[in-house]
């Protein structure tokens, strides 16, 4: 068989699963295309073991070992998309911009109000 | 390896069987890919990427990777997709079409996914695109195959990975626990 | 106590008298008065100690190198001649009267603590002018004569008049200083030094390359502080400050400095024959101009301040003939009668409530009330008026015989020209001071109308003062048989000749005048409401401040003035338009270039300062619309990054490759 199939296959999931992270607006469908990025590398590491012909088989050893990381990152990022969704009500990835700059001036007449009566 | 390929290989229009069958089953793979980080309805979305899963589960078949692609099909289709259709549920996505499944991030998403594409299939081509994969012979990743290396050269990591499995089972429960009312973290 | 110890404390005490009633002005007022009179009164005993043992023919020099300065040497030296002894004693003496009278006259002012310690200041730095040895030592004393004028000037800061007088006088002496200071720097560069013998052992040897250009250069800064034509301005509008002041800055410092200065330096003056002709032309134009502004004055001060000036075109006539003597003998002279003046003009404004003629003529008795300042103020007028045997008519004379010797030819070096100006606008000059003397005095003193309002009598502290000065006013052109010692050795008696025409053209001057007087002044006056201040019982000082805002009575048909001058009675009134001159060559220009240059700054340079900000600000908004917030789309900005480096590696490795 040609390495070029596999090869190839792998490079397009792998920019499918791309898209999907950029594109997809919730937490779990983002999850879910990581998922997809992870099965590319996956199949590029058989593909490149079986052509290969490692005596460790280091290529397939290591897919199992993505395969376990994947289920455990699986689990950490649902718990935590649980979390906020539970905390925000919602799981939307772009509706969680508190790392953005506010439109106003970052001294707005009721924070330094605040910072003032704190500081009282 | 390469130099001690055979060098008269066939070419790519006249495929081997188990190429036809990687062809084809690779496109499914690929298509149920697309739909799935295309499609609206969410659910959906988690059943096409079973499809895909289950379809690079084949591919390992057909590159001779049979303990691979057992535990493809065991853990991804089982377990990963599970998880996840219990993490849409949890999280009440919308049954049916939801018009929001893309943020409007998406043309730069095309765009870039396009451009990484374009750059990779061309580099992947250009420079495998001579390469032979042998088949014959014993499989290279039988169960039995992969337990010896597994026990024999990777058992180190192996345990680690296990450990660090342990770790994110315990964190995971933490994370997602209920809090008592009044107790905020 | 060495000659050369008591001659450093001169300008030193008063130095420390000015700088302790500064200090304790506010916390310990009981001291201010003590401290603004005694250490002036010390420096005056002292320096009449330091003339004693000098002796007049003797040079007491001394110097010391603080530290090196470079390729010229600054010393601290002491130069102490017959002139600067003298010189010395008079400001001395015309401080001390000056502290004394201030005592009564700004009893109630509440800045009297600064206003004292000012003074000293003042005198300090005269004394430095008077005795340094160095030039650049010299410079420091007349710089800080410079700012105590502007401080002391603008006393009565709250009127507009005080502070524009205060800044005109500090600023037109400085546009003199400026070239003094360029002068200097040649001087210095010519002769290797700034000491004051090596200077003057260079002229004597010819060792000076640039004697004119040195000369103008001085001359110009000396016009500036001596109040010479054209930068005389400043003296009349400095007429805003309090008149002890004036008798201050007048009599015995400010104006004597540059007098002084050229006196000292005459040789270098006298080395270029064009700087005496502009010396000379110089001093007549102020002569006969400012006698000509002083018969038509209002102000009973400005008359004084034109008088001054044109006394100092007297002494700067006789520095330009090229005898020194006679223009220090008429510096000394005219500070006792000048200072005298002042002082009772002082006192008059405060009796009459007002400063302008005008109402003073309106007024009657005002001699009954005030007999102290008036029969001073007589024996001044003549002094002023040169009338024998008055202190005035000895030292004009000597100015005038030294013109009158140049002029003839018989003083080698000093162009005969320059003699018959100044001698020519000195006689003239003679008759019209008679003139404007004779003028203030009728009609302050033979007033008629109203009885002037009786304030009760003058502090003793000022009177005193007054008799104090009128005794050299008198008395002291007598010392002209004695004092050629003290000066170069030339005789200060006069001749014949000048005597009878200088005091006849004096005589002829007051008595046309008097009898103008008798014509106009029997003419119906109109009654007219003249103003006066309204709180004639109040202290000296706060009076003058008051009449200082007092608008002036329109014209008066009665003015002898008026008459004498004819056509020319308004423009010499208005100082011969020469503030509007300036105004409209030196002021409008400035203050066009200064409104071009703010349109530069706000129009042109500020935009590229705030074009810069607002590119900062511009770009840091753009920055601020991709930190969104957004995880993806910072994925998506890192990832294209990514790739569009990756290909470019790819790209460059195959084009490498090809290559």
């Amino acid at each position: 068989m040609h390495l070029a199939y596999p090869a190839v296959l792998a490079a397009l999931l792998f920019c499918v699963g791309l898209y999907g992270v950029l594109a997809r607006r919730n937490a779990i469908l983002v999850l879910m295309s990581v998922e997809l990025m992870l099965n590319a590398v996956n199949l590029n590491l058989v593909a490149f073991d079986v052509w290969l012909r490692d005596a460790l088989h280091a290529g397939q050893a290591l897919t199992l070992f993505t395969i376990a990381i994947a289920a455990a990152e699986i689990g950490i990022g649902l718990a935590i998309v649980l979390m906020v969704y539970r905390n925000r009500g919602t799981a939307d990835v772009d509706r969680l911009r508190d790392t953005a700059e506010s439109p106003e001036t970052p001294e707005s007449p009721e924070s330094t109000a605040e910072k003032a009566e704190a500081a009282a | 390896m390469i130099l001690a390929a055979p060098p008269a290989h066939p070419g790519f229009l006249s495929p081997t069987g188990v190429e036809v069958a990687f062809l084809l089953v690779g496109l499914v793979t690929l298509g149920a890919a697309v739909v799935s980080v295309t499609t609206k309805q969410l659910v959906h979305a988690a059943l096409w990427l079973v499809v895909a899963l289950g379809g690079l589960a084949v591919e390992y078949l057909l590159l001779t990777a049979e303990f691979i692609a057992w535990v493809q099909v065991l853990i991804y289709v089982g377990s990963v997709v599970v998880l996840l259709l219990f993490g849409l549920m949890l999280t009440r996505a919308p049954i049916g079409r939801s018009p929001d499944a893309d943020s409007g991030n998406r043309p730069v998403a095309l765009a870039v996914a396009a451009a990484a594409a374009a750059a990779l299939v061309w580099v992947v081509w250009d420079a495998f695109r001579k390469s032979w994969i042998d088949l014959e012979g014993p499989a290279q990743g039988s169960t039995g195959v992969t337990g010896e290396i597994l026990f024999r050269h990777w058992v180190l990591p192996f345990e680690a990975l296990s450990v660090l499995l342990l770790a994110a089972l315990v964190g995971a429960i933490v994370l997602s626990r209920k809090k008592p009312e009044g107790e905020r973290d | 106590m060495t000659t050369t110890t008591l001659a450093a404390l001169v300008p030193v005490l008063p130095f420390l008298g000015a700088a302790a009633g500064l200090a304790l002005g506010r916390t310990a007022p009981g001291f201010v008065r003590p401290l603004a009179v005694l250490p002036t009164l010390a420096a005056a005993v002292l320096a009449v100690l330091v003339a004693v043992r000098q002796g007049g023919n003797t040079v007491i020099e001394a110097a010391t190198e603080l530290t090196p300065t470079g390729s010229v040497p600054i010393t601290l030296g002491l130069h102490i001649d017959g002139f600067a002894a003298l010189v010395a004693v008079l400001v001395g003496v015309v401080a001390s009267c000056v502290q004394i009278y201030s005592t009564g006259y700004l009893r109630e002012d509440p800045r009297y603590p600064s206003y004292a310690a000012l003074v000293s200041l003042f005198t300090a730095a005269m004394l430095l002018v008077v005795y340094s040895g160095d030039l650049m030592v010299l410079l420091v004393g007349w710089e800080i004569m410079g700012i105590c004028s502007y401080f002391l000037v603008g006393h009565y800061w709250e009127t507009p008049e005080a502070r524009s007088a205060s800044l005109k006088a500090f600023l037109v002496t400085k546009l003199g200083d400026v070239p003094f200071l360029f002068g200097l720097f040649a001087l210095a560069a010519d002769a290797g030094t700034f000491r004051i013998d090596g200077i003057l052992s260079t002229v004597a040897s010819g060792g000076l390359d640039h004697p004119t250009l040195v000369a103008l250069l001085l001359l110009a800064g000396v016009a500036g502080k001596s109040a010479q034509f054209p930068l005389h301005t400043w003296l009349p509008d400095a007429m805003a400050g309090p008149t002890p002041v004036s008798a201050l800055i007048h009599a015995a410092t400010m104006v004597a400095a540059g007098v002084y200065f050229v006196a000292r330096l005459l040789p270098v003056f006298a080395a270029s024959a064009a700087a005496l002709t502009v010396l000379a032309v110089m001093a007549a134009v102020t002569m006969v101009g400012s006698a000509l502004a002083a018969l038509a004055q209002d102000d009973i001060k400005r008359v004084l301040a034109y008088s001054t000036i044109g006394q100092l075109g007297y002494m700067a006539g006789a520095l330009a003939v090229g005898d020194r003597g006679a223009a220090v003998f008429h510096l000394l002279s005219h500070a006792a009668f000048k200072a005298l003046l002042f002082l009772a003009a002082g006192a008059v404004i405060h009796a009459a409530g007002t400063n302008s003629l005008t109402a003073m003529s309106r007024m009657g008795g005002l001699a009954k009330r005030i007999p102290d300042a008036y029969w001073t103020m007589t024996v001044a007028l003549l002094a002023l008026a040169a009338i024998p045997p008055f202190a005035g008519f000895f030292s004009k004379e000597a100015v005038l015989v030294a013109a009158e010797h140049t002029a003839l030819g018989d003083r080698p070096g000093v162009p005969a020209g320059a003699g018959w100006t100044v001698l020519v606008a000195g006689l003239l000059t003679a008759l019209l001071t008679a003139a404007y003397a004779l003028r203030l005095w009728l009609r302050t003193f033979r007033g008629r109308g109203a009885e002037a309002p009786h304030h009760g009598r003058q502090p003793i502290a000022m009177t005193s003062v007054l008799w104090v000065l009128a005794v050299p006013s008198l008395g002291f052109g007598l010392s002209a048989l004695v004092l050629d010692d003290w000066f170069d050795g030339e005789s200060l008696l006069p001749t014949l000749t000048t005597a009878v025409l200088g005091t006849g053209l004096a005589v002829a001057g007051g008595a046309v005048t008097y009898a103008v007087w008798r014509t106009v002044a029997a003419r119906a006056v109109p009654p007219m409401a003249t103003p006066h201040v309204a709180h004639p019982d109040a202290d000296a000082g706060l009076v003058e401040a008051e009449a200082l805002r007092l608008p002036h009575p329109a014209e008066d048909p009665a003015d002898p003035g008026r008459v004498l001058l004819g056509p020319l009675h308004g423009p010499a009134a208005d100082g011969f338009h020469l503030d509007a001159l300036y105004r409209t060559v030196f002021v409008r220009p400035v203050v066009g270039a200064a409104s071009l240059v703010r349109f530069l700054d706000r129009e042109v340079v500020d935009t590229y300062v705030s074009g810069a900000a607002n590119t900062a600000k511009g770009l840091g908004w753009l920055v601020r619309r991709a930190q969104t917030g957004n995880v993806q789309t910072y994925l998506s900005a890192l990832l294209a990054g990514s790739v569009v480096l990756a290909i470019a590696a790819v790209a460059l490795a195959n084009a490498f490759a090809g290559a």
